[in-house]
């Protein structure tokens, strides 16, 4: 349903986006990972005909997103970071002005609301002035904008920032609920979120892709061999030059000592690799006491942070 | 076209929400009742102390009234006209409205003539009630002055304010601050009212240039009762020069970082 290729995005010398390609089939959710300033808010922007890419192409249900542009917004329903609602219609006179300019035809307006107002839980205050309402409900109310017209694609930029749990939890319903009959786009920062929402995710961080994956395969793919925690007594130089030495190994981090005199140590092995007993054999052969030796699982947290960090710090697990 | 009747609806609507809009017409509309009183009192008087100075009184009260009048609604609508348009782009882009305008099947094109038409709208129905009463003295005026003179004033208000709505309209277009909107667009407006001031009286090509950029004088043949072909094509494409701009300073939107 969408396919993008090496979409590119420049303003002078800054690249917000990078050579940035995936695709989306129909029905499927995926979620757009990244930290602030990643290149989120620009492609979608870009996917729904708000402004032009610099090279590169995208595709939605078969039309070019720069070519068939009015073809492509009448098939999108695209919620913005910041709701684009006008405070002075109410909650059913947006709905209707969304889709007289969204071309729907005039017979099926009435319905299509009503619709719009029962799926995000709206239906009580179709007469309510949009101004009087709280952060939330405005919130359902730039939703209920997005699907109104009954869109095959909808594109979610950070749908559920503002709001309280209770909210948040009808919110991810909501779009678990749409999906299928939609293809749909969101953007987050709220890790769990993805995991518990999205079919697939991209983690996308200064412009690039860093990842595109489900969110299992993410997490499992890294899981073999990655971090693991070393609890050990051996002088601190001599210890990271020996685990250095241990084929996988791609980095070394020796905590302070403890006050019992023990080094926690945190090695990082490359993907897929598992050198627990490499590890374990290698203290034993040099003569160290070795008190705890485990791997730490990563969460979509760590992974995240890991592969949108470019320091050398590293993230702490979150078990 | 449904989409540009949408922009129209809503725009209409905000207005007749909006403080400003019926501030600016309540002002308008007493100024103008006001001073009308006063020019059809003021020719009045004069035509008394003529008559009672022994002088036959061949005065045209009507025709004086109206032509004071209309040169007073031409100032009123020089202020007036920036005003109704300083919020009409700096509201959209501020609450980012914008961004959902443009990202949905409808043209810039169909957004900027949907709101300008709907200024227009309401500038016509603010300039309706002083038309009744200028009715009212043509109508009881001995002899009855010709109703073309009346119906060419307005049409001159009309397209006076056609104007300006639609360079008002460019100039909100370009920033999101309400205010300077409001003063470049009065700056603007005052500028091609004056242009040809410099010039007056000359005869040069220059200044038959520039008296005929000047958007008051078209204005003043109106009033006069002249009805132009070149004045009206210079109604008629001075707003449609700044739709169109305004289009593309929409369009640039598009471009810009943020």
């Amino acid at each position: 349903m969408i396919e993008v290729e090496n979409l590119t995005k420049s303003y002078g010398a800054v690249t917000a986006v990078d050579h940035v390609s995936f695709s989306v089939n129909k029905g499927e959710i995926l979620g757009f990972l990244g930290p602030n300033g990643a290149g989120k808010t620009t492609t979608m922007r870009i996917l729904t005909g708000y402004m032009p890419a610099t090279s590169g192409t995208a595709r939605i249900a078969g039309f070019d997103v720069f070519e068939d542009s009015r073809e492509v917004r009448r098939r999108i329903g695209y919620l913005p970071e910041a709701p684009p609602l006008y405070p002075d219609m109410s909650v059913g006179e947006y709905l209707d002005f969304v889709l007289r300019i969204k071309n729907a035809p005039a017979g099926t307006r009435r319905t299509r609301v009503a619709e719009a107002l029962a799926k995000t839980s709206l239906v009580d205050k179709r007469t309510e002035l949009i101004k009087r309402l709280s952060r939330g409900y405005r919130q359902r109310v730039g939703l209920a904008g997005a699907l109104v017209h009954d869109p095959d694609v909808i594109i979610l930029d950070e749908p559920t920032v503002g709001l309280d749990p209770k909210q948040i939890i009808e919110v991810r319903n909501l779009i678990k609920g749409l999906a299928g009959s939609h293809t749909i786009i969101l953007s987050t920062h709220i890790l769990p979120e993805v995991s518990m929402t999205c079919d697939r995710v991209v983690i996308i961080n200064k412009g690039k892709i860093a990842a595109v994956d489900t969110p299992q395969n993410l997490t499992t793919q890294l899981k073999g061999g990655l971090k693991i925690h070393v609890d050990v007594q051996a002088p601190e130089k001599l210890l990271a030059a020996a685990l250095a030495q241990v084929t996988g190994v791609s980095r070394v981090d020796i905590g302070p000592v403890r006050p019992d005199g023990h080094l926690t140590v945190t090695v990082e092995a490359a993907q897929g690799q598992d050198v627990r007993s490499q590890i374990a054999a290698k203290i034993v052969e040099k003569g160290w006491a070795l008190y705890e030796l485990r791997g730490i699982s990563l969460s979509l947290e760590d992974i995240f942070l890991q592969l949108t960090t470019d320091d050398a710090t590293h993230a702490q697990p979150s078990n | 076209m449904q989409s540009l009747y949408a922009i129209y609806r809503k725009e209409l609507g905000h207005y007749f929400v909006s403080p400003v809009a019926y501030i600016v017409v309540a002002v308008f509309l007493l100024l103008a009742g006001f001073f009308f009183y006063l020019y059809v009192g003021s020719a009045m008087r004069q035509s008394l102390e003529m008559a009672m100075q022994g002088m036959p009184s061949e005065m045209d009260i009507p025709g004086e009234v109206m032509r004071a009048f209309f040169g007073l609604l031409s100032t009123l609508i020089l202020f007036m006209a920036p005003m109704l348009t300083m919020g009409v782009y700096a509201e959209e882009r501020k609450r980012g409205t914008m961004e959902l305008l443009m990202t949905s099947p409808i043209t810039e094109t169909q957004i900027v003539v949907g709101k300008y038409l709907a200024s227009l709208t309401l500038f016509a129905v603010m300039l309706l009630p002083t038309a009744v009463y200028v009715a009212y003295m043509c109508l009881h005026s001995e002899p009855r002055p010709p109703w073309s003179l009346m119906l060419a004033g307005y049409l001159g208000a009309l397209l006076l304010g056609g104007s300006l709505l639609a360079i008002g309209s460019f100039i909100s277009s370009l920033t999101e601050s309400q205010l300077i909107a409001f003063a470049l667009s009065f700056g603007a407006s005052l500028g091609l009212w004056v242009i040809d001031f410099s010039v007056r009286g000359t005869d040069s090509t220059l200044g038959q240039v520039l008296q005929y950029l000047s958007v008051i004088r078209h204005y003043d043949d109106f009033t006069r009762g002249i009805i132009d072909t070149s004045s009206l094509i210079y109604y008629v494409t001075l707003p449609a020069l700044f739709v169109f701009l305004t289009v593309r300073s929409i369009d640039s939107m598009r471009w810009r970082r943020a």
